[in-house]
């Protein structure tokens, strides 16, 4: 048996059952990583070989006393370096973080450990999660599995591509406009962004604050309902996360669909910019849904146009102020050697800040803390930030109408396949452009999935997505559950990785 | 609107970002096209549209004011670019 395609549920229960041990599981994915990552740089960090099998064999001894960890015990994750890991680095892909080792465990990856999940090591991502492609970081970019001419996606692109590289049957990003949903597309995996505030954003470090959401990544839809049934929950330490009952979401994936009244979005089906083996795949994910006994709708989301611009006003205002903690006196990057002439009007301690801040962020985290300081600026904050929560209003309230006629919405994650390394890289338009299907369920706070449906005849994934009103995690899971078990996909590791 | 190349360098200047002379000219070639991007935001009709801020209701939470535990003093500098072991040390702000 080939462990990398073995679902993470499956896995799970084999060591449950001790017929593989954490041990052994760890073990492969570790070598497999040492073998593989070279190729794509998915992973910015990787966890002490000791370490963590001992953390594997404590796991199993805890086993084999008869305890019952969680159905995921000791089976490997990889974890977004934009979360905090107690004894790793936490960089954020980012000069400014390089050298920073958070002293505590974000509640999500704390979870996971008490769940008896062994980390195997942090994941690349754009500076900041500020990017779809995974080119903005410092340590380089991540290539797509599928062809490493390729981005995998951003932001959560080394998670992505350390699911389809076969290095851990685990991934763990998060999602401010789509960076968990459209690197899964991008590599062909499954990603959950689940219900503002199902997650606690507690040791995440934060982008974008009321659109941040933690989110799963796997190859089988099953395994993301396993990891959201561990990490979801309220948390003391982070008050916009909801206190209410997290529905069991592995016992309801085999609900039958039958009478599903399932949405296609006009505005997006019909988008100008949408590739037509995306268009042809999302067809035929509603033919699979009839054929399964869900009614399909047409829907209109009229304010959909509006949704990128929108996002690119709130998610740079909330960066500004987010961002400004990184002034070089408690932790992070200090420009060297601190100033010691005063120049006019200033003082040594802001020419610090200034020079350490130009020194370590890069051009996009910088284009974006700007945007956001412009658009909360006196004069301006009318016309950009409030003229944006407006919108962003109007954009919620299309979906609550939508959400009066059917259950779930289904359409494109990404108008295309991946795209070259490079190819948009200095049009930020071009790049913006892109998370046009995705960032609607950040600004509505919706949990929304994309799951892969097939390839292009270049080989490259392509994915549909399936967005639900809040709080509907089961049904969303249910619904891409059944679609891939009625063959819309079959998990694969990227054919020059098997 | 007409943002000029001065308005630009007052919005690094209040993001505490320092700009090169010579980034200037394509800092703000690509900064002025995003916001001719999402200036569109404007043809919406927004009349009587509550701003939404957040996308669940949220409510101020209160906990009990009861001291915790908090980290140490030697892991809570651990991270510092300079410490004295005791103090953060920054450059003088005064003189």
């Amino acid at each position: 048996m080939q462990l990398e395609q073995t679902s993470a549920v499956q896995l799970g229960k084999k060591i449950a059952s001790r017929e593989l041990s954490s041990r052994e599981v760890t073990a492969h994915f570790l070598k497999r990583m040492r073998k593989h990552d070279g190729a794509v740089s998915a992973m910015v960090h990787v966890a002490d070989e000791q370490n963590l099998l001992s953390q594997a064999d404590h796991v199993d001894a805890r086993i084999a006393r008869g305890e019952s960890l969680s159905a995921l015990a000791g089976v490997p994750v990889t974890i977004k370096d934009v979360l905090c890991v107690d004894g790793m680095p936490a960089t954020c892909s980012s000069k400014m973080l390089q050298n920073y080792r958070p002293p505590y465990n974000a509640t999500s990856v704390q979870k996971l450990l008490d769940a008896g999940l062994v980390v195997l090591g942090k994941t690349n991502m754009d500076e900041f999660a500020m990017g779809s492609s995974t080119e903005n970081s410092v340590f380089g970019p991540t290539r797509n599995p599928w062809d490493l001419q390729r981005t995998p996606g951003g932001s959560s692109g080394g998670a992505a591509a350390s699911l389809a590289a076969g290095i851990t049957p685990l991934a763990i990003g998060s999602d401010t406009g789509g960076s968990v949903r459209q690197p899964a597309a991008f590599c062909g995996v499954c990603g959950l962004k689940p219900t503002y505030g199902r997650v606690s954003r507690f040791g995440l470090i934060a982008y974008a604050s009321s659109l941040d959401q933690v989110g799963p990544m796997a190859h089988h839809v099953e395994d993301l309902a396993a990891v959201l049934e561990i990490i979801a929950g309220h948390d003391p330490r982070d008050s916009t996360s909801l206190n209410l009952p997290m529905p069991r979401l592995v016992d309801s994936l085999n609900q039958p669909l039958k009478g599903l009244r399932v949405g296609v979005v006009s505005e997006h089906q019909h988008h100008a910019a949408l590739d037509p083996d995306i268009a042809a795949a999302v067809q035929k994910s509603q033919q699979l849904l009839q054929s399964l006994g869900a009614i399909i709708e047409e829907v209109h989301l009229p304010h959909s146009q509006y949704s990128v611009a929108t996002y690119y006003v709130i998610a740079p205002c909330e960066a500004s102020s987010n961002l400004a903690r990184y002034e070089a006196a408690h932790y992070g990057y200090r420009a060297a050697p601190e100033p010691s002439a005063r120049k006019p009007g200033g003082n040594l301690l802001e020419q610090m800040m200034v020079a350490s801040r130009s020194e370590a962020f890069g051009e996009e985290v910088k284009r974006r803390i700007m945007l956001g300081t412009f658009a909360l600026s006196a004069g301006y904050a009318d016309a950009y930030y409030k003229q944006a929560l407006k919108v962003r209003r109007l954009i919620a309230n299309d979906y609550q109408n939508a959400f009066k006629t059917v259950d779930v919405l289904l359409g494109p994650a990404f108008p295309t396949p991946a795209f070259r390394l490079g190819e948009k890289i200095d049009d930020p338009i071009q790049m913006y452009l892109g998370d046009q299907f995705t960032v609607e369920a950040n600004l509505a706070g919706l949990p929304a999935l994309s799951i892969p449906a097939g390839f292009n005849s270049g080989g490259m994934p392509l994915a549909i997505q399936l967005q639900a009103p809040q709080l509907h995690e089961a049904r969303l899971l249910n619904v891409g559950y059944q679609l891939q078990q009625s063959g819309l996909f079959s998990p694969q590791i990227a054919k020059q990785f098997t | 609107m007409q943002v000029t190349r001065q308005d630009i360098l007052k919005v690094a200047s209040l993001a505490k970002l320092e700009l090169a002379e010579s980034e200037v000219d394509f800092v703000a070639d690509k900064f002025l096209r995003v916001l001719d991007f999402v200036a569109q935001l404007n043809q919406v009709d927004t009349t009587d549209v509550e701003e939404m801020a957040h996308p669940v209701d949220v409510h101020s939470v209160l906990r009990v004011d009861e001291q915790g535990a908090s980290l140490s003093r030697d892991i809570a500098l651990a991270n510092a670019p300079k410490s004295d072991g005791e103090f953060f040390l920054v450059p003088p702000v005064l003189g």
